[in-house]
């Protein structure tokens, strides 16, 4: 039998499963099941996603599961493991880490060292923009000591003729 | 570069110096977590990844000015042993330990600044001293950090900090601890409410070797939990008052002994000498308790004064790994039970019996010179 997707192989990995009452059928070869990181058989969003190829509105938009596009490491994986693949990583989960931050630490935010790079000016814009949101809500709280503290770091991180 | 043979023989530069409250905090140590911004964390990284960071890693490494004439290797060039006495040092990590190729360590010549390339995150870089003094470790391992920024470029994000394999350690990728000796609160029963308090101000309590392990020798250590959401130097100060407390109370527990229980206190400081010098067989718990009774004694008159810092060596030379290699050879349990009586033996030699009329409580330490 052949791979239902690069139509090439001879397919060994056979998905089944029952979907609205109709049975579907997703044959893949070695190679095509791991690029589509099948590890379990029971793979809905995969067999959703490939019978998508070819079936077009007729299946529903699973989306695909998130995963990291610099090291590959899956939502199920991070879920499983609490551990992220590589830097990028952040980029992809980091939006959904809230809760679990919230657990962990004391903030949310890294109010600490900076290295160089990221001091460079353009690519803290977000980190100043941040801190200066912070600085607004500890001066409108009155927590005069944390604006103080903040209004050093916006300093730090921006050149003096922009420095508040 | 420094051989594994001299880094055994030389004792590490804070069994020598005289720290901060050294009768109660042993030492200080300070972790920074750091990781090179593209290639994949070492746990996640395929084997040829992990190599290639850790040939990139290791040269700038060694050439720190920090590291001149240290020590570096490839964990997949030690043995098991080699590898299990650094764990008991406190110079790699139990975790690095199970490692073999593609992860290496490299130690400066006083063993006060050690660097784990490839454990859980591409670089772990610990700096230890004497008693409490975080504050000078962590000035110390900034300072390596520092150069290494000039020298690769590390993972960070503006909102997370730097940017670590588990979220744990997230943001200063900082963990600052003290090993604290506390036979006091241990005697008095007092440790477990103490613990409980430190627990719920969010610091970890941990036995002599990390996570897990038993608080063996009536050693803790007390370390911050969180390491994102404050700075530093914060991190540092809130964690230096807690163990100024633990330090206080501590004296407390000890002076209160002396004061109503003297012949428990006595009693258990003849036990220890008696069984450290001139026991047989003595298996790692006993010894270890035993040792920590002789502390007692020392810092509370009874024993000679400089006797803590022989204790402190043989803290860590009883340890299955030590007694192994100085043996030159795998021990079974029972050998190094013979072996750990021996050694205690020879090295307490000298020691003169407990004096019971030396006994007095402890003495708040003169305020610190600033
Ligand atoms: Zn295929
Ligand atoms: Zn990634």
């Amino acid at each position: 039998m052949q791979c239902d997707v690069c139509k090439q192989n001879k397919a060994t990995v056979f998905l089944t499963q029952i979907e609205k009452g109709k049975m579907q059928k997703v044959n893949l070869c070695e190679a095509c099941a791991h690029t589509k990181g099948v590890a379990d058989p029971k793979g809905f969003a995969l067999v959703e996603m490939l019978h998508g190829f070819g079936h077009g509105e007729k299946v529903a938009t699973q989306p695909q599961e998130r995963t990291c596009p610099n090291c590959g490491m899956t939502q199920t994986t991070f879920r499983k493991t609490g551990r992220l693949g590589c830097g990028a990583c952040y980029q992809t989960f980091g939006e959904g880490m809230d809760q679990l931050l919230k657990a962990m630490h004391k903030g949310v935010r890294h109010t600490g060292r900076v290295p160089a790079w990221a001091k460079v000016v353009g690519r803290d814009n977000d980190r100043v923009e941040d801190l200066r949101v912070r600085l607004e809500e500890a001066v409108a709280a009155e927590r005069y000591e944390e604006a103080g503290r903040l209004r050093d770091e916006i300093r730090q991180l921006t050149p003096p003729e922009t420095a508040v | 570069m420094m051989k594994f043979a001299t880094l055994l023989r030389k004792p590490p530069e804070w069994m020598l110096l005289d720290g901060p409250h050294r009768d109660i905090v042993i030492t200080s140590r300070v972790r920074l977590a750091r990781n090179l911004d593209g290639p994949a964390f070492p746990g996640f990284a395929k084997k040829e990844d992990r190599t290639t960071v850790m040939q990139e890693l290791q040269p700038v490494v060694e050439g720190l000015p920090e590291m001149k004439d240290g020590f570096s290797e490839d964990l997949g060039a030690l043995d098991a042993i080699r590898k299990q006495v650094l764990v008991e040092k406190h110079l790699i990590s139990r975790e690095q330990a199970a490692k073999s190729g593609g992860s290496a360590a490299v130690i400066n010549r006083d063993q006060s600044l050690s660097i784990m390339i490839n454990e859980e995150d591409h670089l772990r870089m610990q700096s230890i001293r004497s008693g409490l003094d975080l504050r000078v470790a962590y000035a110390a391992l900034d300072r390596v950090d520092e150069e290494l920024d000039g020298l690769v470029k590390f993972a960070f994000h503006p909102r997370f900090g730097y940017l670590t394999a588990c979220p744990t350690n997230l943001g200063t990728g900082m963990r600052a601890s003290a090993m604290l000796h506390l036979p006091g609160l241990v005697l008095s029963e007092q440790v477990n409410q103490v613990i409980a308090a430190v627990n719920k101000i969010g610091l970890a309590v941990r036995g002599l070797y990390g996570e897990g392990t038993e608080a063996l020798a009536n050693l803790f250590q007390i370390s911050n939990q969180h390491t994102l959401g404050e700075r530093e130097a914060e991190i540092i100060a809130r964690l230096e008052r807690v163990i100024e407390q633990i330090i206080n109370h501590e004296r407390n527990a000890r002076r209160k002994l002396v004061e109503d229980q003297p012949h428990k206190v006595l009693d258990h400081v003849g036990r220890a000498y008696a069984a450290l010098r001139y026991a047989h067989i003595l298996e790692s718990k006993e010894a270890l308790t035993q040792l920590s009774m002789l502390r007692l004694g020392s810092d509370l008159g009874i024993l000679p004064s400089d006797l803590g810092r022989t204790i402190d060596t043989l803290l860590v030379e009883i340890q299955p790994a030590h007694l192994q290699i100085n043996s030159q050879r795998k021990l079974g349990p029972e050998e190094r039970d013979v072996l750990r009586a021996e050694t205690l033996r020879q090295r307490l030699a000298g020691v003169p019996e407990p004096r019971p009329e030396s006994l007095q409580p402890p003495v708040d330490p003169e305020p610190p010179v600033i």
